[in-house]
């Protein structure tokens, strides 16, 4: 048996543990540099307001409806979703975070009424971390994914857990369940589905699995398996390691000058490698990317992109850095105002596989760069943010995020502890 | 056991290394064995305070907030004072909580009667907030420990 269990509204639900007063309003949560909207509190959702749009364009029809606007404050959701994490492996081990809000529990030891024990894994995460979740159950992680589902629309009999074994109608249930409501089925999928007369969730589970096999490949195989309640996804109790790691950003104003850009691109750089060095993976190539703004409509659209391959795959921020600026100088066009750039690494490869080469101009990274990275991921880690950086980083400041709206970190910062009244 | 540490040791038997075994490292005692008399210490080895520890019984449920006001004083809580606020424990008569009150994060001494529920100041200057049943009141969480720099 698994469970599934998803925070309501992550995002949303986030900034109200410190700001009680946000109960009951919409909330809206926008993306890097005050972007796009990409989350709503139920009541947000309630005003029709959709995701994805950028904000300039609804901010003003949104005026007087008592909106509470936020900027992305990550430190404040990655802190709050360990503990909800945490929280969780004390009722069950055997836990696979699956995402920010999600993870899957694997529920085989557990004894009894598994509703009672959802309403308690609800009850417990919301009293200690003040989020609410909901719990989904089922013989495999696809049904617990569609009992969550249920359970988010209130169609749980206990609140917001619903348990699969005990749905008084599981067949009509999936017949009422579109293809791409289900987990891991894409909307292109979905239409050829459609096409193929497997209109709903109950087709997919009763086709043969050989025929969807043949017509789609393994994944979609097992999916109609889940469903049809024999497991075949087991729990991933280790992520698989990443195979790229992208670093972008919107900037806080348009860039048109080269320093400026070159400062933008070296932080990326230098923050891809962060993350990378914390696997053990080397970047055999760097790819830098950067546009305008599709909405400015007076000035042509420039979107470029350039990837040059290194001699060996490194974990070196230094190396990585040296190349990010070259293959900027690829791609940039003097007289553009730029509204957004990335450093991606693709194609990630183990350390140690990496084949040596009889004529290179770059050597190797030595024992002494690891050691030099180490400490410099050590020094960065403490709390003086970013102790260390790279002197390219420096150049240009103008990047940097707007976030007009971030609440404070309340529980990774000091200066931003959360206030109590004793008056 | 200082005495067991001192008993000789006889070889039993020599063989010769296979040259590619990975050169390996025993560590035998933390310390220097100075003339053969280990610190008596080094079956004792803890590790420093830790006040982590001590503060945070409940790391997933533990929030640190800072006081703002007066009315606390008596329970020798002061304006400035960080609160360490366990969420996992149950709020009970005579619990120091962070309340939610009228949508806000109030620190009071909680009072649970018979007929009725109080949020009570620690300072004769402040009245108790009684709470009748229809309002809108929250334990947000229980304060375990009050941390003051001086």
């Amino acid at each position: 048996m698994f469970a599934l269990v998803d925070c309501n509204n992550f995002y949303a639900s986030c900034e109200r543990v410190f700001r009680p007063a946000l109960e009951g309003r919409p909330i809206v949560v926008l993306s890097n540099n005050d972007g796009c909207v990409v989350a709503r509190s139920a009541e947000a959702k309630a005003l029709g307001i959709p995701m994805a749009k950028p904000w300039f364009k609804i901010e003003a029809a949104l005026r007087g409806q008592g909106v509470a606007v936020f900027s992305s404050n990550y430190a404040l959701y990655g802190d709050l979703s360990a503990r909800v994490m945490q929280t969780l492996a004390r009722f069950c081990p055997r836990l696979e975070t699956y995402s920010i809000d999600e993870s899957f529990l694997d529920l085989s030891g557990a004894r009894g009424d598994l509703a009672a024990l959802g309403l308690e894994i609800a009850r417990t995460v919301k009293q200690w971390t003040g989020i609410p979740v909901s719990v989904g159950i089922g013989p495999t992680k696809t049904l617990a994914k569609v009992a969550n589902r249920l359970a988010k629309k209130g169609r749980g009999p206990s609140g917001p857990v619903l348990d699969w074994a005990r749905l008084p109608d599981p067949r009509g249930t999936l017949a009422g369940l579109a293809p791409e409501d289900v987990w891991g089925i894409s909307a292109r999928w979905g239409t050829r589905l459609r096409q193929l007369g497997l209109g709903h969730a109950l087709a997919l589970a009763e086709a043969d699995p050989r025929r969807l096999r043949q017509a789609f490949g393994v994944v979609v195989e097992r999916i109609g398996r889940e469903l049809a309640g024999v497991p075949c996804l087991p729990l991933e109790l280790v992520p698989p390691p990443r195979k790229q790691i992208l670093v972008s950003r919107s900037f806080g104003r348009r860039l048109a000058a080269l320093d400026d850009l070159r400062g933008a691109v070296a932080a990326f750089a230098a923050r891809a490698g962060e993350k990378l060095r914390r696997q053990p993976l080397r970047a055999p190539a760097v790819t830098v990317f950067l546009q305008t703004s599709p909405f400015a409509e007076a000035e042509p659209f420039y979107a470029n992109g350039a990837t040059l391959v290194l001699d060996r795959p490194t974990r070196d921020s230094g190396k990585l850095m040296h190349v990010a600026q070259r293959a900027l100088e690829r791609i940039f066009r003097p007289g553009l105002a730029y509204q957004k750039a990335g450093v991606l690494l693709p194609d990630l490869v183990p350390a140690g596989v990496e084949q040596g080469l009889l004529f290179s101009e770059q050597p190797a990274d030595d024992p002494r760069t690891d050691r030099l990275m180490d400490c410099l991921d050590a020094l960065n880690r403490r709390p003086a943010h970013r102790a260390v950086r790279y002197a390219s980083e420096l150049f240009g400041d103008g990047w940097r995020m707007r976030q007009r709206h971030k609440s404070p970190a309340y529980t990774t910062d000091w200066a931003g502890l959360p206030v109590v009244w004793a008056h | 056991m200082p005495a067991a540490r001192q008993r000789p040791v006889f070889v039993r038997s020599l063989r010769p290394v296979a040259a590619d075994a990975p050169p390996r490292i025993l560590r035998l005692y933390a310390c220097r064995v100075a003339a053969g008399f280990p610190s008596p210490a080094d079956d004792h080895l803890e590790g420093p305070l830790d006040l982590n520890a001590h503060l945070v019984a409940h790391p997933a449920a533990t929030f640190v907030v800072r006081v703002a006001g007066d009315s606390m004083t008596g329970a020798g809580i002061r304006d400035g004072d960080l609160l360490v606020v366990d969420r996992s424990r149950e709020a009970k008569s005579g619990s120091i909580v962070v309340a939610v009150v009228d949508g806000a994060l109030t620190v009071k001494r909680l009072r649970v009667g018979r007929r009725e529920v109080r949020l009570e100041a620690e300072n004769p200057a402040y009245k108790p907030i009684v709470v009748r049943e229809d309002a809108d009141f929250v334990v947000w969480g229980v304060v375990a420990h009050a941390i003051r720099s001086y």
